[in-house]
């Protein structure tokens, strides 16, 4: 099956298709890892990306039952330079390509990924289509244009669309779901927690309604930007009770603490990202996934405690006064390294 | 943390000579160290008796000591020069055994020395294998089922308790010397007797075998302030049971999930903070196979061979950011100097597959047990870089430069049975890849190999790739090889020349295809971060895809050919002479651009060239690199005989090889045109001839009197050649060696007993210099790379030095060579000088020449081949005046780790390394090269004289001699007769006791040589064998015995020897000003 990746700005990759055809417009970016390939393609906070991945050899251990990070694939599209036909894992309960035409994704395979890469290392991430249908590039380009606008507001695809209650004799936890990837959850259920999962429309009333001893406010895909009602209702739950944000969840409470947000060139997507915590003195190695960044300087009240040492990007903050903080990854990702894990802890000492 | 001010001087101790098991790494990850230590302001002073390396440079160090690397030594060093640190994680277990050794010693609290980097207590909690358990049980990691012994009852009564297999491993020994697995009672009690005799404690581990289990292994790094990261994960293909040092291993991990990935990191991290390990450390898991049951294996609290793969791999320099964590800074407080944009602080992320394969010693040692286990018997290793699999597995196979039929060896096992194939996948072996191929190209299902090899089907299915491509491109023939089907070839990695043999047309057919299509490689740079950062590193691979990484400058560039992987003959110096001459052409203002593929050496170092591409040395892969950067030129000089080979097939492709000409290299390797030059020169050599047939070799040999030395005409380090005394013996090279040969005919020379000499030179085209005559101790008939060589000589009278001063002379202007050239003479009883062979390139003895006299002669050479006189580098043509002080260069051998290999010294050689001596006095140099090489020359005790009737004389007044310094003389009968009638005393050993003897400790000493010319003996060869596996030392050439008796002689009329640094000798004084 031919297929053909077009960009925004015309360049093309041809290679061939895999999963199922036809064709798929998305934000196209690239991740680091080298392992994680489910996690990844399951993690909401890809939801409308076309993700590639920098690694050539995806899909050796297939898939398997337990390791997806939510209960669908999010990405709107996969690019890998290989896909392996032959996988082989002791949990690997089913094969690649089946997988992929299970799940209804378009994905493009023997393409010189490490040139796309690049091309949007320097250019800065850009749309994309996959087509298996046509190989015209003017045609593709079109529609790619037509097709950019849609999908603003990803959050409300992925987030619960009722309160989940989860039982437990620990501490009482809000979520409010972005995009949670379902290593925090079980983080929390790990520790005890009586989690409310609860949807990204939720008001801050409601959110209190469920007199949680703390919320955590979860990562997600998209521009915080575009969700102002999610800001208004974050600032209503500042100083009544503990508040974490992670990822989306970390930039919409910095945007309510009076905060500004900027698009990165192209984003974190990686495994492998060190973040120097202020407060400890230490590096952590992270899993990041995201395309915006707090700037720094979000009010007198708010320090940076963490940021990225490779670009000094805000990773952390807290509220000198307030029980407010956020972190701008995943402390608890599967698909990535579990060092920031004290973030979690410290939260829940606190509540 | 800025760095420790405290801190103004180090002395950082070197690994020693390359030996199986501890190889060029050390000189990599050294070199990198003092450079690291050195940018930071810091005083270093250096010890390391291995002279042919880049870390015992005049300028890699403030102070560089080629002294034997003994506590004695070093005390010394520490005496004089009282640094404040000591760094000791740099030099492989010996660097870490000395640092052991001075603490335990109170000389680091004595002169209030601090350890630097990892603490004394965290090596013992690595290394103690008790300590070990402890540690790992405290945090919660499981460790296989295990016991420490230290004495062979012990040993029984656990084996009775667990069962078999059971890993023996002895503590504190390197590349798993004298470990082992046992299957049953009589291998089990063999192997922990061997191993407690080995074990620098006297304990060795038993422990539970999970062979068959993934061996997954970390490479982790962790400063002071608690910092950790992960630079590489590696997957051994073969599973658990072969040392990682014999597996081919694959970067990064290929078959785990995430889950199981950071299950892994997060142990080791737990480990290194558990273990406070300050810098580097590889740890190493077993991961069973079908669940999430892993043990930890071991832990290596240094730098390692698998950090110089992880660096080289990720492009990481482990190395470097260890020692600056060992002085005191942090990660992200070091730049990461790939990028100069990001710190040192992240965990690299790659974009490419690597794979490490082993290179073996077995096409020297026919008579070794080719099996692998947990005893590791490579000498050095290849790594490639492709963008799939089986690419790099590909390019790897093509890297180790072991003459392969075609890429696959598959010929190797062409007339082997399904059958025949499926007992070899049994067990471990080297050749095992090839037997896989093959069983899979016979219709062996995947699943059938995975069952008997426990290699995981991902890779295997790989393989299966692989035979596929090959099957689909023979079928396809000429015909139908088309765009995509060439493409799909060599993107599995296939080669140009292994394309025609699946096709069964010339090589220039696919060639012309290739023209056609065009079909050219790209170049990708290996950057740290998979292209997340723009990086600045000029590392390069190759592979088949759309875009290139390259830039191509307008610079003037010289292509340097490096050397490939260490083996026996062509090991470290090479990559020594390849980076000087970098250097040189740094230093001249040039663009210089390597290629190599070794992951050890300083030549594959990021910052060593300006461009390094890291391929495979065939023909195809240099004219691809010569395509795409269009140098002026390539030096083919330095790089050993992997490069040297490759210049007439080059040459003929048009490329311009700078220096000395082809036709010269020509006339130096073929036999008949060098001898017409002799000839023409008036220049003596060895009377012999060329034989093609076996007649032939006998009329000769009988016209010029046995007896003679045979080999094949093109002969790396002495491959192959041998002393025949008569016409059986000739008879039986014969078939051997033109097996070995098919094309290229063998030669036979007189054999002559005399005394061997050589000479390295450099010459511009017209004028010489000589900077000096090394003279070895053995007499002909030695391998020279396994003689002790003495500089300047020590008997050769003036004349005869004049003479070998004059024939290299007219030789090399003759030859018209333009850079460094070797010639061996030898010297008969009349004084009498042959030429024997002449080496149109760089030896292994240029390291030491240039350090003991101060000419630094590669960057010399390389001034000449760039078109410099040495007049006007103001150098006096002729013999350089000698130096005040001897050098003495002592082979290093691996024997221990080879088992059944005769350790009889021959034309053939055996040694992996070498190690140098210098003192002002001879005896007193080459007792230090003695005791640097390892070899401890007891002071008393019994000697065991174990003769041959043929050289039972000179063993006798040898023996006298053993017998007046105060040696008791152990003989059996025969030799114990001649002993009493030659009025010396003896006692008497009974033949059937003698081995018992040597196991015994009831011997210091052991004189073994030949029961007939030429001929080892059963019993001679069984007492060489166990002295070496009961570390007994054995003495195998009359000469060296006689050298030996010399020192011991001497050594008691002076006092202890003193040191010096390379400064205070290597002062060229013959340059005129």
């Amino acid at each position: 099956m031919k297929s053909v990746l077009v960009l925004e700005d015309g360049t093309y990759f041809p290679g061939f298709g895999f999963g199922t055809g036809g064709e798929t417009i998305g934000e196209v970016v690239f991740n680091t890892s080298m392992t994680g390939y489910q996690e990844i393609i399951t993690d909401p906070s890809y939801k409308g990306q076309i993700v590639t991945m920098t690694y050539p050899l995806i899909g050796n251990c297939g898939f398997n039952a337990e390791d997806s990070e939510s209960g669908s694939v999010q990405v709107q599209g996969f690019i890998v330079k290989e896909l392996c036909d032959h996988p082989n894992n002791w949990r690997c309960s089913i094969g690649t390509d089946e997988f992929f035409r299970e799940n209804n994704i378009i994905g493009l395979r023997g393409i010189d990924t490490r040139a796309l890469v690049k091309h949007i290392r320097t250019k800065g991430s850009m749309f994309g289509i996959i087509s298996t249908e046509c190989g015209n590039v003017d045609v593709l380009l079109e529609r790619l244009r037509a097709g950019m606008q849609e999908r603003r507001r990803p959050v409300y695809e992925v987030t619960v669309k009722e309160p989940v209650h989860i039982e437990g004799n620990g501490k009482r936890i809000a979520l409010i779901d972005l995009g949670t990837r379902k290593a925090l959850i079980r983080y929390f259920r790990k520790h005890g927690c009586e989690i409310h999962i609860l949807p990204a429309s939720s008001s801050a009333d409601e959110v209190l309604a469920c007199s949680p001893d703390g919320v955590v406010v979860s990562g997600g895909p998209g521009d915080p930007r575009d969700l102002p009602e999610l800001k208004q209702a974050l600032a209503g739950l500042i100083g009544k009770k503990p508040l974490l944000g992670i990822g989306l969840g970390h930039q919409l409470l910095g945007l309510a603490l009076g905060g500004t947000v900027r698009r990165l060139k192209y984003g974190h997507h990686g495994a492998n990202l060190p973040v120097k915590d202020f407060t400890t003195g230490r590096c952590y190695i992270t899993s990041q996934s995201h395309n915006y960044a707090l700037d720094a300087g979000i009010n007198a009240d708010v320090e940076v405690i963490q940021i990225n040492v490779n670009d000094n990007t805000v990773e952390g903050f807290r509220h000198k006064k307030l029980p407010v903080s956020g972190v701008q990854y995943c402390p608890v990702s599967a698909g990535g390294p579990q060092d920031p894990a004290y973030i979690l802890e410290r939260f829940l000492d606190t509540l | 943390m800025p760095r420790n001010g405290n801190i103004r001087k180090v002395l950082v101790i070197g690994s020693g000579p390359i030996i199986i098991g501890q190889a060029a790494e050390f000189d990599y990850s050294g070199s990198q160290a003092c450079k690291a230590l050195k940018e930071e302001g810091i005083e270093v002073v250096l010890i390391n008796s291995n002279p042919a390396t880049i870390m015992t440079d005049g300028d890699t160090a403030d102070r560089v000591y080629i002294e034997p690397i003994t506590i004695d030594v070093v005390k010394k060093i520490i005496e004089r020069e009282r640094p404040d640190g000591i760094l000791a994680s740099f030099g492989g277990q010996t660097g870490l055994n000395m640092a052991v050794q001075l603490a335990n010693d109170g000389i680091l609290d004595r002169y209030g020395i601090e350890l630097l980097g990892t603490s004394l207590m965290s090596i013992k909690k690595a290394e103690d294998r008790e300590l070990f358990k402890e540690t790992m049980q405290n945090i919660g990691e499981k460790v296989p089922m295990s016991t420490i012994v230290t004495d062979l009852d012990d040993a029984v009564a656990f084996a009775e308790k667990v069962g078999f297999p059971i890993i023996i491993r002895p503590a504190y020994t390197l590349g798993g010397t004298g470990g082992g697995i046992a299957n049953n009672m009589e291998e089990f009690r063999y192997i922990c007797g061997k191993g407690l005799k080995l074990s620098m404690i006297r304990q060795v581990l038993l422990e539970q075998s999970v062979a068959g289990w993934k061996e997954i292994e970390f490479e982790v790094m962790r400063d002071g302030a608690d910092n950790c990261i992960i630079i590489c994960s590696m997957e051994n293909l073969d599973p658990v049971g072969v040392h990682t040092g014999d597996s081919i291993v694959v970067a990064p991990c290929q078959t785990l999930s995430d889950k199981e990935y950071q299950m892994l990191r997060s142990a080791s991290i737990k480990i290194i903070r558990a273990l406070e390990i300050k810098g580097g450390c590889n740890i190493q898991f077993a991961l069973d196979p079908n669940s999430f049951d892993y043990v930890v294996i071991e832990v290596n609290p240094r730098v390692s061979r698998s950090s110089a793969l992880a660096s080289k791999a990720t492009g990481y320099p482990i190395a470097r950011v260890a020692s600056k964590i060992a002085i005191g800074l942090n990660l992200d407080e070091i730049m990461n100097s790939v990028t100069h944009t990001t710190y040192a602080c992240f965990e690299p992320a790659i974009d490419y597959v690597v794979t490490k394969v082993p290179r073996w010693p077995f096409d020297k040692f026919k008579s070794a047990d080719r099996s692998l286990g947990t005893q590791m018997k490579a000498t050095g290793e290849v790594m490639a870089i492709g963008r799939t699999f089986e690419e790099s597995l590909l390019k790897a196979i093509d890297s180790l430069d072991i003459k392969l039929n075609y890429q696959l060896g598959l010929e190797l096992f062409d007339n082997y049975t399904v059958d025949e194939l499926l007992e070899i996948l049994e067990s471990p072996r080297d050749e095992r890849i090839f037997a896989i191929f093959k069983a899979l190209q016979k219709g062996v299902p995947v699943d059938k190999i995975v069952e008997i090899t426990k290699i995981d089907k991902f890779f295997i299915s790989k393989l299966q790739n692989i035979v596929q491509v090959a099957e689909d491109v023979k079928n396809a023939g000429i015909a139908w090889l088309d765009y995509d089907l060439y493409m799909r070839a060599k993107k599995i990695g296939f080669g140009d020349s292994y394309i025609a043999n699946l096709l069964n047309v010339p090589l220039d057919t696919v060639l012309e295809l290739r023209q056609k299509y065009p079909v050219k490689p790209v170049y990708k740079l290996v950057d740290t971060c998979a292209g997340e950062f723009e990086a600045r590193t000029p590392y390069y691979y190759s592979t088949y895809e759309e875009y290139d990484d390259v830039v191509v400058s307008d610079r003037k560039k010289v292509l340097v050919i490096g050397s490939g992987p260490i083996r026996i003959g062509q090991g470290i110096e090479f990559d020594y002479c390849s980076v000087h001459c970098v250097r040189t052409l740094r230093e001249l203002g040039l663009e210089s651009i390597i290629i190599n593929n070794n992951p050890e050496t300083v030549s594959t170092d990021f910052d060593t060239s300006d461009k390094l591409y890291f391929e495979p040395l065939t023909k195809e892969c240099v004219l691809d690199i010569i395509e795409k950067e269009k140098p002026e030129g390539i030096i083919v000089q330095f790089g050993g005989q992997t490069a040297i080979n490759l210049a007439g097939t080059l040459h003929k492709e048009g490329v311009r090889i700078l220096g000395t000409s082809v036709e010269s290299i020509d006339i130096a390797e073929d036999r008949d045109k060098f001898l017409r030059l002799l000839e023409e020169l008036d220049i003596p050599i060895p009377e012999g001839s060329t034989a093609y047939s076996v007649s032939e070799a006998k009329a000769i040999a009988n016209r010029i009197g046995y007896p003679v030395l045979v080999r094949p005409s093109y002969v790396l380090g002495g491959r192959a050649m041998e002393i025949v005394y008569n016409d059986r013996a000739l008879e039986e090279y014969m078939k051997m060696a033109v097996e070995i040969s098919s094309k290229h005919p063998v030669l036979i020379d007189k054999y002559i007993n005399g005394i061997e000499a050589e000479v390295d030179g450099i010459c511009d085209g017209e004028d010489v210099l000589i900077p000096g005559i090394f003279q070895h101790v053995e007499r002909a008939g030695v391998h020279s790379g396994d003689s002790i060589a003495i500089y300047p000589p020590h008997t050769l009278s003036r004349e005869i030095k004049d003479v070998i001063t004059d024939y290299s002379v007219r030789l090399a202007k003759a030859l018209k060579i333009v850079g460094l050239f070797n010639i061996q003479f030898v010297i008969d009883s009349n004084g009498k000088v042959y030429v024997i062979e002449v080496n149109p390139r760089a030896s292994r003895t240029v390291p030491i020449m240039s350090k003991i006299t101060g000419i630094p002669m590669v960057n010399v050479a390389t001034k000449l081949i760039m078109g410099s006189r040495l007049r006007d580098l103001g150098y006096e043509p002729g013999l350089a005046k000698e130096s005040s002080f001897t050098a003495v260069k002592a082979p290093v051998f691996s024997f221990a780790k080879l088992s059944t290999v005769d350790t009889f010294l021959s034309p053939e050689m055996k040694s992996t390394g070498e190690v140098m001596g210098v003192d002002r006095d001879f005896r007193v140099a080459l007792y230090k090269a003695l005791v640097a090489s390892g070899l401890s020359i007891p002071r008393g005790g019994n000697v065991l004289v174990a003769t041959g009737e043929w050289d039972r004389d000179d063993c006798i007044a040898i023996s006298k001699k053993f017998s007046q310094l105060g040696f008791k003389l152990l003989a059996v009968e025969d030799d114990y007769n001649c002993l009493a009638d030659a009025g010396i005393p003896a006692e008497l050993v009974p033949e059937d006791k003698v081995l018992d003897y040597i196991k015994t400790d009831r011997v210091s000493l052991v004189l073994s040589t030949h029961a007939k010319a030429g001929v080892p003996g059963r019993l001679g060869f069984a007492i060489r064998r166990t002295s070496m596996e009961y570390n007994i030392p054995c003495l195998t050439s009359l000469d060296t015995a006689n050298a030996i008796l010399d020192v011991l002689e001497h050594l008691s009329e002076c006092g202890e020897p003193g040191i010096y640094a390379l400064d205070e000798y290597s002062r060229y004084e013959g340059k005129a000003c």
